[in-house]
């Protein structure tokens, strides 16, 4: 009886989870997006409410309508309109990548528009405050509070609503028909455009009356509560096989159980479930994707007529001469030592530090190169994988007192066998699947080990002495930065040697064909867990760089697992095969918002240095925020992200292609001028086809 | 039984409702050329996958060189000297039709690896080349070779399959369709390019044809396929004349 009362008591959480969950699961049916953007609009229409209730003491009644029925549906109907649509027909990966985009960059623009200031204690879609003051006032041993209620009931009319929409109404049917096909749905007369449309509005109220109720759970309001709730409610997502409603909700009601009574019945106080409580959603979500039967037959939605369409344009290759590749080289050298001389002549302290934790960034972000780049395996728990090479070396140094240097190589090889452990399970799955299965994984790695203290030395961090490496006190910053390129490069010259050798080869086939690659006899798993392997000991090496540089193994500080979403973001969007833009993506990454944040400071600075400026200009200082620089810099690196649909092979490697396509262009031009060359010489038949 | 390279007994496979094999028995001998017809959606791709170990069987066994692969990865049947092409054809992106020959040979011989790879860079032998050479020369796409496999037409695509498979050095070679798409003149050179390898190779085929005339220039024996049974089988012409056959695949009414 005594379980049962636990039971019970998990109810309204579970609730919660269900309608996260259902959201979830309604874009995924409605849209084929697997949408963690939820995370964001629902923040949006929490602000609103947020705003209009305590700031403007709005009415409830419409407040909530504001926010949820007229804000939420706009957002939903605005990304339709300018994205969504576009990618109707994309692959699941880029849909993904979309996604984490806005989530990345939604929170940022409501701060920006809406002001950054902490939101204490959201207001509950209610009136009335708690069950005992209200139904029982008299001896209430099981109380519930307003949020709780208003969850619930909410959940249950969503939950009716879309099993009715989905078995009996019309609608319902033509927006399954407009994700399995667009075509096939538009033969038989839908209007797949307006279909689409009203899906994404629905889900969106969804996410935002989500938002608004979750809300007060929280003691204040902010993005990053909201995503990790959602993480866990991923569990009852793939409980539901991603498509089911009903199974879905009872998956979050389950969780909300089970959490309780495990709360209820386990000792308190002891590791386990100081461990396990917090973290039970997000071992749940990575038990099911690994054990749940039907999953990984769920087929990615596929369009059946997509195949219909005249195939693409064969690409136009030009076989580019050999000073392009001598060029290139050159010019890569001279940029780098002038950036090298730069650094060690001009900057002071504070760019310094800046520039070396960006390239020792770019380390990290060459394990994504061939974690995702190469394996095509969308993994979100880099970040978790350089703490581990991070912990390791502190650890194994105040331990054994060894060289920070071997320290370094422990941090390598412990990241490794992680990596290995994790891959093995893993990598059977496909798509979204790994993808969530690796963000369970960062979240369980910051739920249940980050507090240990083997793991990151507890609540204070170890402290990591900066080594001195032959002549050189790396704990001056100029000689550190010159051990930071010596490592930078060498893992540069691994990653590449290992792209365009065996191993790239075969990782290529894969993920281009994965049956293909089967048929002459290469083994799949094996590969990817190799390559997820290699990329765990890289990323742990960047961890340990990481901890070097700032002389601690600090997770808040350096790996938080939103950070490394972010990380992913950067990376996918500005190339993720090329080593280029992993440097270029780690320095932009710690260089652009400080840059931004010297812009905005510069009307403040000028307005205290001339007293009699205009005063237009001490308006605009007054109106800069000090969260400027990040929030812009975030919406920057999230809209990257959203270009991945366009440019899967990533903005800076587009780019590059398109500079020296032209280039070559013009040289050949002028030497076609000069030597009346036959047209079309030296190159293969159909190769130099013109280009429009 | 003993002499037979690839002998498959009572291959059952189901698909949520629809039987697509229904306890099919088929042998291949050492060398030969078989071909399996029979309608659209007779069930011969999945005969392909599940004798490759694409899709595993709901009853049957299928024995390959001596040794029964029930329980193997499609990687690891082609590893003992299975390869195939696919109906809808698979190429690898980014890489050109030497890629594809380097990397199947790569697969084969198991060359390179994590240290060769960052120590040496692993780069093409000269034996290696050589033997992709050969095998494009075979099939005639020498001049095609730095050329991206995306930017080829879908004949010369098919033959770019043809050309991976066989750099497996395959004991039997799975065909599934190799002509579909493929206008008169390609559908001839598609012949001749598996004669020529049926010829200098030696290679046990077994090829899934649609075109009644090619499968007559190539094939030895038939076996028919259709709604998922094994309706005849035997010698080509002997199988083509059969009034069953007739009736079943092509259409005839008396
Ligand atoms: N993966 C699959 N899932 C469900 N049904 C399938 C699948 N593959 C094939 N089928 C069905 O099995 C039958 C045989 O298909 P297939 O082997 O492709 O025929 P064929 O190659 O002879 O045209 C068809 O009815 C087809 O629809
Ligand atoms: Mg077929």
């Amino acid at each position: 009886m005594q379980l049962l009362e636990y039971a019970i008591r998990g109810v309204p959480t579970g609730c919660v989870f269900a309608l996260l969950a259902v959201g979830l699961v309604l874009t995924y049916k409605t849209s084929g997006v697997f949408n963690l953007a939820f995370a964001g609009q629902a923040y949006v229409s929490a602000i609103v409410y947020y705003e209009l209730r305590k700031e403007l003491e709005w009415p409830l009644v419409a407040a909530g309508v504001v926010s949820i029925l007229i804000v939420a549906p706009l957002i939903g109907l605005l990304l339709e309109r300018v994205l969504f649509r576009y990618l109707r027909s994309a692959g699941s990966m880029a849909k993904l990548v979309t996604s984490l985009g806005l989530l990345i960059a939604i929170p940022e623009i409501a701060k920006l528009v809406f002001g950054s200031e902490t939101r204490k204690n959201p207001p509950p879609l209610w009136w009335v405050r708690r069950t005992d003051e209200w139904l029982w006032p008299e001896g209430a041993t099981f109380v519930l509070d307003a949020g709780q209620i208003a969850t619930m009931a909410s959940t249950l009319i969503v939950v009716v609503g879309l099993v009715v929409l989905f078995r009996f109404t019309n609608l319902g049917l033509r927006m399954r028909a407009v994700v399995e096909s667009p075509r096939l749905a538009e033969l038989s007369g839908v209007d797949s455009e307006r279909v689409s449309m009203a899906a994404w509005m629905l889900s969106s109220v969804l996410a935002g009356l989500a938002g608004v109720l979750v809300a007060p759970l929280f003691a204040s309001l902010n993005p990053f509560d909201l995503f990790t709730l959602l993480v866990a409610a991923l569990a009852a997502t793939v409980f539901g096989g991603l498509t089911s409603i009903p199974l879905t909700f009872l998956g979050g009601i389950l969780l909300g159980v089970l959490q309780a009574v495990l709360a209820g019945t386990l000792p308190t106080d002891s590791v386990l479930t100081n461990g396990l409580r917090p973290s039970l959603p997000f071992v749940v979500l990575f038990l099911l994707l690994l054990f749940r039967p039907g999953l990984r037959s769920t087929r990615e939605l596929a369009d059946p007529l997509a195949t219909v369409d005249a195939p693409p344009p064969p690409p136009v290759v030009r076989a580019r001469p050999p000073w392009v590749a001598t060029g290139a080289r050159a010019f890569g050298t001279v940029a780098a030592l002038i950036a090298f001389l730069v650094s060690w002549f001009v900057l002071d302290q504070y760019w310094l530090g800046l520039a070396i934790s960006g390239l020792i960034l770019s380390v990290t972000m060459m394990s994504l190169i061939v974690v995702v780049g190469m394996g095509g395996m969308l993994s979100l728990c880099q970040a978790a994988l350089a703490a581990i090479g991070a912990f390791a070396l502190a650890q194994v140094v105040q331990a054994t007192g060894v060289p920070v240097v071997v320290g370094l190589v422990a941090g390598v090889l412990i990241a490794a066998a992680v990596g290995a452990l994790l891959a093995v399970p893993v990598v059977r799955l496909d798509g979204v699947y790994l993808a969530l299965a690796t963000l369970a994984f960062a979240l369980m790695f910051q739920s249940i080990f980050v507090p240990l203290s083997w793991v990151s030395g507890g609540a204070v961090p170890i402290s990591v002495p900066r080594p001195v490496v032959g002549p050189l006190d790396l704990s001056d910053d100029r000689y550190f930065l010159v051990f930071v390129i010596v490592c930078a490069t060498a893992t540069a010259l691994v990653v590449i040697r290992l792209r365009e050798g065996t191993t790239g080869r075969f990782l290529q086939a894969l993920q281009t064909s994965d049956v293909a690659a089967a048929s002459i006899g290469i083994n799949g798993p094996r590969a990817r867990v190799v390559a997820f392997t290699i990329a765990a000991g890289i990323a742990g090496f960047g961890g340990g760089l990481t901890a070097i540089d700032l002389g601690q193994a600090s997770y808040e500080a350096s790996f938080p697992y939103l950070i490394g979403l972010v990380w992913v973001a950067l990376l996918v969007s500005a190339g993720a095969r090329s080593i280029q833009a992993a440097v270029m993506s780690g320095l932009f990454f710690f260089l652009f918002p400080a840059l931004l944040d010297k812009l905005f400071a510069l009307p403040g600075n000028w307005v205290e240095s001339n007293p009699d400026a205009p005063s237009w200009v001490a308006s605009i200082a007054n109106a800069v925020q000090p969260t400027w620089a990040q929030s812009v810099a975030f919406i920057l690196f999230g809209i990257g992200a959203i270009t991945y649909a366009k440019h899967p092979e990533g903005s800076i490697e587009a780019q590059t292609t398109a500079s020296i396509n032209a280039l070559v262009r013009r040289v050949e031009a002028r030497n076609g001028d000069r030597e009346q060359a036959p047209v079309g010489a030296g190159v293969g038949p159909g190769a130099g086809g013109s280009t429009p | 039984m003993s002499d037979a390279l690839l002998s498959a007994s009572g291959v059952t496979k189901r698909y949520a409702g629809i039987v697509a094999l229904q306890a099919v028995s088929l042998e291949v001998r050492a060398g030969e050329f078989a071909a399996v017809i029979g309608p659209n959606g007779a069930g011969k791709s999945t005969l392909f996958d599940c004798l490759t170990g694409v899709q595993r069987p709901d009853r049957g066994q299928v024995v390959f060189d001596g040794r029964p692969v029930d329980s193997l990865k499609p990687a690891a049947r082609a590893r003992a000297g299975m390869a195939r092409t696919f109906q809808r054809i698979e190429l690898f992106g980014g890489m050109t039709v030497l890629d594809h020959l380097l990397v199947a040979d790569r697969a084969r011989t198991r060359r390179g690896g994590l240290l060769a790879d960052v120590l040496t860079g692993s780069h093409p032998s000269p034996e290696e080349l050589a033997r992709c050479a050969a095998v494009l020369e075979l099939l005639g796409l020498e001049q095609w070779a730095d050329r991206p496999a995306e930017s080829l037409t879908l004949g010369k695509g098919r033959l770019v399959e043809l050309a991976r498979a066989l750099m497996c050095e395959p004991k039997l070679l799975f065909l599934d369709e190799p002509s579909s798409g493929l206008d008169r003149h390609e559908t001839d050179e598609m012949g001749n390019a598996l004669q020529r390898v049926q010829h200098e190779r030696g290679i046990a085929v077994l090829l899934i044809e649609h075109d009644v005339p090619l499968v007559e220039r190539l094939a030895e024996r038939i076996s028919v396929l259709d709604y998922g049974e094994l309706i005849a089988s035997g010698p080509t012409e002997e199988v083509l004349s059969d009034q069953k056959v007739r009736i079943a695949y092509l259409g005839a009414t008396t």
